[in-house]
């Protein structure tokens, strides 16, 4: 259950400038552990304190947003691509 | 889920089109897209453009190509110099001017015939509906995220669509936010990131043509509005990653929960943005993280005097390579972890750029132990500006 991890500009400096990443997992969430154990300062730009996804970023399976899904408990299978999408604003300065 | 929209203007007010308009559009009207009928929809229309500078530049320059018949220009800043690597609309001799006089003159000269009015002010809470109520759509080419969450609800209390692109490096993001059905910005980003967690252009750097293609598709998607033609990105987020040359895209719905838009409004006036969005610096003066500091002239003098001081910079190494003081590199992000290279018995002056960053590191050293640690204010722009004119600014 390979998933492939999109991960956006604004935090490639904290995951060794990678712009994606593999995980076997059967859950968003599972995905997102992996990452954030492999990249341990990824961990508080995407989580809270006590573990919750911050609101002002965006996961989605392929093109459907988890929170309409199951949220971090979402299934993922091999092939899905996870995508973080964080709120970005310049339009620009 | 592409959805196909009604035409957004009625009956038009401007019932025809002069033969020099009817040479000017065409390209237009040969198709059968557009035609008289959609041509008159354009000269009917009213856009008003939040932001002249890398994403309004090009909307600004199609929309007035395309005949807009309205154009509305807000914007309170002037042309700088490091602008015109994106900012199309203008050129080397509107430095120092007002976007928004310098845009109107650009746009006037390639349109003559259209209505351009330039409000040079910065959008407020208390302005944005009045300025909102007479213009059918609201692009947002803004660059922050309080301006950007004001437009959302502006236009969702006006009842108005919000053509929404940002951009950040080498990504943009681009839809429709504000129809009937749709999703608003509130739907899919509920909260602001905390500030500094996302840099701006100033800071992360942008491709210059990237706004370029960004604010064509905003202008694209504002036509297609007009026309009521094609499938808008209602409902739709489109993603570009210019380096990979990628678009992709995902669903936008619209949250029954959102405090703006859903079943249960419980947002229905505007608020305080820069409170909601927490920021400090120079969009809403407040204290900035406050560190001791050292002039440039002060350390110019005791560099001169033989003091033994350790020069930490805290940029990123392509910046080192654009300028430096010969300073110990130590990248603000790496600082947690190298942290065991300074030696707390010396005496620290922390540099950077512009001297915030490296207000951090000095605060987050002193925290970390540090006691002999000092800021140079305005960093090394500071020190070109103050001590030696022969470091380049960037």
């Amino acid at each position: 259950m390979a998933v492939k991890v999109i991960i956006p500009t604004p935090l490639r400096a904290y995951a060794g400038k990678r712009d994606s990443a593999e995980f076997k997992a059967a859950t968003v969430g599972e995905a997102l552990g992996h990452l954030t154990t492999q990249f341990s300062e990824l961990r508080k730009h995407l989580f809270t304190d006590d573990g919750k996804l911050r609101s002002f970023v965006n996961v989605y399976v392929n093109d459907e947003d988890i929170r309409y899904l199951a949220k971090e408990n979402t299934p993922t299978k091999d092939g899905d691509t996870i995508s973080i999408i964080p709120s970005i604003a310049g339009g620009c300065r | 889920m592409a959805t196909k929209v009604q035409p957004l203007t009625n009956s038009p007010n401007a019932a025809t089109l002069s033969n020099e308009e009817i040479l000017r559009y065409s390209r237009h009207l040969i198709m059968p897209e557009v035609g008289m009928d959609g041509q008159l929809k354009l000269k009917n229309a009213k856009v008003l453009l939040i932001g002249t500078g890398g994403l309004g530049a090009p909307l600004g320059l199609y929309l007035a190509a395309a005949g807009v018949g309205r154009l509305g220009l807000v914007d309170f800043d002037v042309v700088d110099f490091t602008n015109l690597q994106r900012q199309v609309t203008f050129g080397s001799s509107d430095v120092g001017k007002s976007k928004t006089e310098a845009a109107r003159a650009r746009l006037s000269n390639l349109n003559p015939d259209i209505e351009i009015e330039s409000y040079e002010t910065k959008l407020t809470s208390e302005n944005a509906l009045e300025l909102f109520k007479d213009f059918d759509i609201i692009v947002d080419g803004t660059d922050n995220f309080p301006t950007r969450y004001l437009v959302n609800d502006a236009c969702i209390l006006l009842g108005k669509p919000n053509v929404y692109g940002s951009i950040f490096r080498f990504e943009g993001q681009a839809t429709v936010f504000g129809m009937p059905d749709g999703p608003c910005y509130r739907c899919l980003y509920p909260e602001p990131p905390p500030p500094g967690l996302v840099p701006s252009c100033a800071e992360g750097g942008v491709l210059g043509v990237l706004p370029g293609i960004v604010g064509s598709i905003q202008a694209m998607e504002t036509i297609k509005l007009i026309l009521g033609r094609g499938e808008n990105l209602i409902g739709r987020l489109l993603l570009f990653d210019a380096l990979a040359m990628r678009f992709r895209e995902l669903k936008l719905r619209k949250n029954p929960d959102c405090p703006v838009c859903g079943n249960h409004r419980t947002i229905t006036k505007l608020i305080d943005y820069y409170e909601f969005c927490g920021v400090r610096g120079e969009e809403a003066p407040g204290p900035n993280v406050q560190v001791p500091e050292i002039t440039p002239r002060e350390l110019k003098s005791r560099l001169d005097h033989g003091d033994d001081l350790f020069i930490l910079d805290v940029r990123e190494p392509h910046e080192y390579q654009i300028c430096n003081l010969k300073g110990h590199l130590i990248p603000l992000g790496e600082l947690p972890r190298r942290v065991h290279e300074l030696d707390s018995s010396r005496e620290i002056i922390a540099h950077c750029r512009s001297g915030k960053r490296s207000a951090e590191a000095v605060d987050f050293l002193r925290k970390a132990g540090f006691l002999k640690i000092l800021n140079l204010k305005g960093g090394i722009l500071a020190w070109s500006d103050e001590v030696d004119p022969s470091v380049p600014k960037y």
